[in-house]
């Protein structure tokens, strides 16, 4: 017999080590469903995780996909550090890449290399403008910012869909709702030619090790926590809990229109009526998959953007359904709080608690 | 509680379609073991490595709808030209960076062809195929075309003027509700040729729109659907791709008109009849052309009723048989030439003539569509 018992204190391996074990549970149970579908357990495996990403151009594109995920997780991660549930990341990416495209369409003629940074600033203006408002409404009048913010991402969207059939419309594009092309000086230069990755994925990594910066070893990210952990002890200490709420909700909206800038300035090009399949959603995910801190979001991230990609070689090469990506998604968060269950409790063997000698 | 939903959706149609999964393997197990007897049969024929085509679908492949449509056209080359071709295709491949990629791997692995079947897909289509000049790529509905990139399109408002007349004889009260996806040219052409089969056999009949901003959101077509019947809408049809708008109209007890398939089975009371499209000729064609050699780029293809690539779906028992000769009639009049859905005079729905006596409007006006024929009720989004 199994028995569940409770820990004494948390397990410190398990809280690193329960990912990694979900991790390897997934492959083995996604071994099992590809092996009972009547397609080779390890050819599939091969073509989801390994074959995405054996040439380079494969890992370009990986961290292509992770990019907006990896920023938008960050920031989200923060203000869940502090009980600030930002749910908005995907309107707040959308806005970031209206304010930065609208400026690209504006001076789409422009040579001026002042037009990429002030771009980005737009773009984190934008998504930063928009998640005060959750913020404001959150101090102000006690609004739930779950709701608040999740319903200003259809706002974004509607808005956007509004601007391309409209004022930012390609006056050259048959009516399709599109703008057009941004110029040259609009675009993120590439980091490795003759693929899409740009410096945007440069400037995510080194937010990332900001952030770790910021969350580890400053008096605010030190204030974070605890308004997160005992909210109670952080009144006791003076911490203001309306700075935190505004703090986490701007920089979460801020980093999310840098995800927003950096699709429209990079792999896309131009503004169009969808920006984001969900990343602003998804980063939900990687968060927590990635244990809310920054190290952790971006290998979440990677594996999430591999799972994307990973889903699409296995419908080229085996024609397996597009659920597949969703269900291997699906057991990878299932794992993961199942295997959180480890850091608190232990298995032990035995029927009873054995009796002190 | 959209996103709730979702999951909950996305988890139904994995369940089913890892159940299906197990069906397809079985039958193309049936279907590989003659073809290798006819192999021994021959004695070893030459070795010929079969050519990779692509397809690149906007939403998933489903039970009915555009991309089901599409799906059809592939199933057509697979049985046409058999094991000297290796057909494969992605679904729900978003319109933006994720298509590029797609795109972009079909060509790195030594596809033939790549047809992707969405308007999103143009600019990353092209940009692709800049890099691959070998590499024949078509894109369905788009604008831009280069030396290895074609573009072809169905002449939709053929058989959406048919089914106007339909739903122009059918009606009551004189409202027809449509639930469209985005308020772009060709969904407008749509609401437009349909209006004009309605205005052609009843001058009361108006037409509401009401815009769902997504190509697929059962949810919202849903919303949308019960919305117009709330305006007295007694016909609904839609330019989405879920069912839910003629399933709205199975349960308020009115009629409804499918578009892309034909949506019979999801309304076996209320559908009276769809504008189907047919992309299996175009599909074998170009195929064909790329078995052979003779593909070529830079084309156009804007075909209808007369090359078959649009129809008009069997009709519901309630549709009376001089309604029946109407439409027929009228079909055999667009593919003579004799009647052309925009054929002047031709009034916007402010009252200002658009198209004059003895005209008819130009591809290059239909393709670029940004106001309402008179009978539609509203404004269009600018």
């Amino acid at each position: 017999m199994i028995r569940i018992e409770p820990r004494l204190s948390p397990s410190k391996i398990m809280v690193y080590g329960a990912p990694l074990l979900a991790v390897g549970l997934t492959l083995v149970a996604g071994a099992l469903l590809f092996g009972a579908l009547g397609y080779s357990p390890t050819r599939s495996m091969y073509l989801f995780f390994i074959a995405p990403i054996s040439d380079s151009y494969g890992l370009t594109e990986l961290f292509l996909k992770a990019t907006p995920l990896t920023l938008c997780a960050v920031g989200l991660a923060v203000g869940f550090r502090g009980n600030v549930w930002n749910i908005g990341a995907e309107g707040q990416l959308t806005m970031g890449a209206i304010a930065a495209g609208a400026i690209a369409v504006t001076w789409h003629d422009s040579t001026s290399f002042l037009l990429l940074p002030i771009m980005m600033m737009a773009g984190v203006l934008g998504g930063l403008a928009w998640a005060a408002i959750p913020a404001f409404l959150k101090t102000r009048f006690h609004a739930n910012e779950i709701l608040t913010s999740l319903m200003l991402t259809y706002v974004a969207s509607l808005f956007l869909g509004y601007l391309v059939n409209g004022p930012l419309r390609n006056p050259e594009g048959f009516n399709f709702p599109e703008s057009r092309m941004f110029g040259d000086a609009g675009l993120m230069p590439l980091l490795v030619e003759g693929s899409r990755l740009h410096i945007g994925a440069l400037i995510a990594l080194f937010i990332v090790l900001l952030a770790w910066l910021i969350m580890s070893r400053t008096l605010i990210g030190f204030q974070i926590k605890v308004v997160g952990l005992t909210p109670l002890a952080a009144h006791y200490a003076g911490f203001s809990p309306k700075k935190i709420i505004w703090m986490s909700l701007l920089l979460g909206g801020g980093l999310a229109g840098l995800a927003g800038m950096f699709e429209v300035a990079g792999p896309i090009g131009q503004l169009q009526p969808v920006i984001s399949p969900g990343y602003g959603f998804t980063a939900i995910i990687v968060a927590f998959l990635g244990r809310l801190h920054p190290v952790g979001i971006l290998c979440a991230a990677l594996l999430v953007a591999l799972s994307y990609l990973g889903g699409e070689t296995v419908q080229m090469e085996l024609s397996l359904p597009l659920a597949v990506t969703g269900v291997f998604q699906g057991m990878l968060l299932f794992f993961l709080l199942a295997c959180d269950v480890l850091i608190n409790f232990r298995f032990v063997l035995g029927s009873k608690r054995k009796a002190v000698p | 509680m959209r996103n709730l939903k979702a999951v909950l959706a996305s988890a139904a149609i994995s369940l089913t379609l890892v159940a299906c999964g197990d069906n397809d393997t079985t039958e193309q197990k049936k279907e590989a073991a003659p073809a290798k007897k006819e192999a021994v049969e021959q004695k070893a024929p030459e070795k010929v490595e079969p050519v990779k085509i692509g397809f690149v679908y906007v939403s998933p492949i489903g039970d009915a709808g555009y991309t089901y449509q599409h799906d059809l056209g592939r199933k057509a080359i697979e049985e046409k030209f058999g094991d000297k071709i290796k057909v494969s295709f992605v679904e729900s491949v978003a319109e933006g960076p994720d298509a590029e990629r797609v795109i972009m791997n079909y060509a790195k692995s030594d596809y033939k062809a790549v047809f992707a079947t969405s308007f999103g897909y143009m600019n990353p289509t092209l940009k692709v195929a800049k890099s691959f000049p070998k590499v024949a790529f078509e894109h369905a509905t788009g604008y831009k075309r280069a030396a290895n990139v074609n573009t072809y399109l169905a002449r939709f408002y053929e058989s959406r003027y048919l089914t106007g007349l339909v739903a122009g004889s059918m009606t009551k009260s004189n409202v027809i509700g449509y639930v469209a996806a985005f308020p772009i040219p060709e969904v407008v052409r749509g609401i437009n040729a349909f209006t004009r089969g309605i205005r052609a056999v009843n001058d009361k009949a108006q037409v509401r729109v009401i815009w769902t901003n997504s190509w697929f959101d059962p949810g919202k077509e849903r919303e949308a659907a019960d919305t117009l019947i709330g305006q007295k809408a007694d016909v609904l049809t839609m330019h989405a791709d879920s069912p839910a708008t003629i399933q709205a109209a199975e349960d308020a007890g009115i009629y409804a008109i499918g578009y892309n398939s034909d949506f019979s089975k999801f309304g076996p009371n209320s559908h009276l009849t769809s504008s189907v499209t047919n992309w299996a000729p175009y599909y074998v064609k170009r195929v064909g052309e790329i078995l052979d050699g003779s593909w070529k780029g830079n084309q156009d293809t804007w075909e209808g009723l007369s090359a078959d690539m649009v129809q008009v779906a069997p009709f519901h028992n309630d549709v009376p048989q001089e309604v029946r000769d109407h439409v027929e009639q009228a079909k055999a009049d667009i593919i003579a030439g004799k009647l052309h859905p925009f054929a002047g005079p031709i009034n916007d729905n402010e009252g200002k003539e658009r198209v004059a006596g003895g005209q008819t409007m130009s591809d290059g006006d239909m393709l670029g569509f940004n106001w309402y024929v008179e009978g539609v009720v509203g404004k269009l989004p600018q």
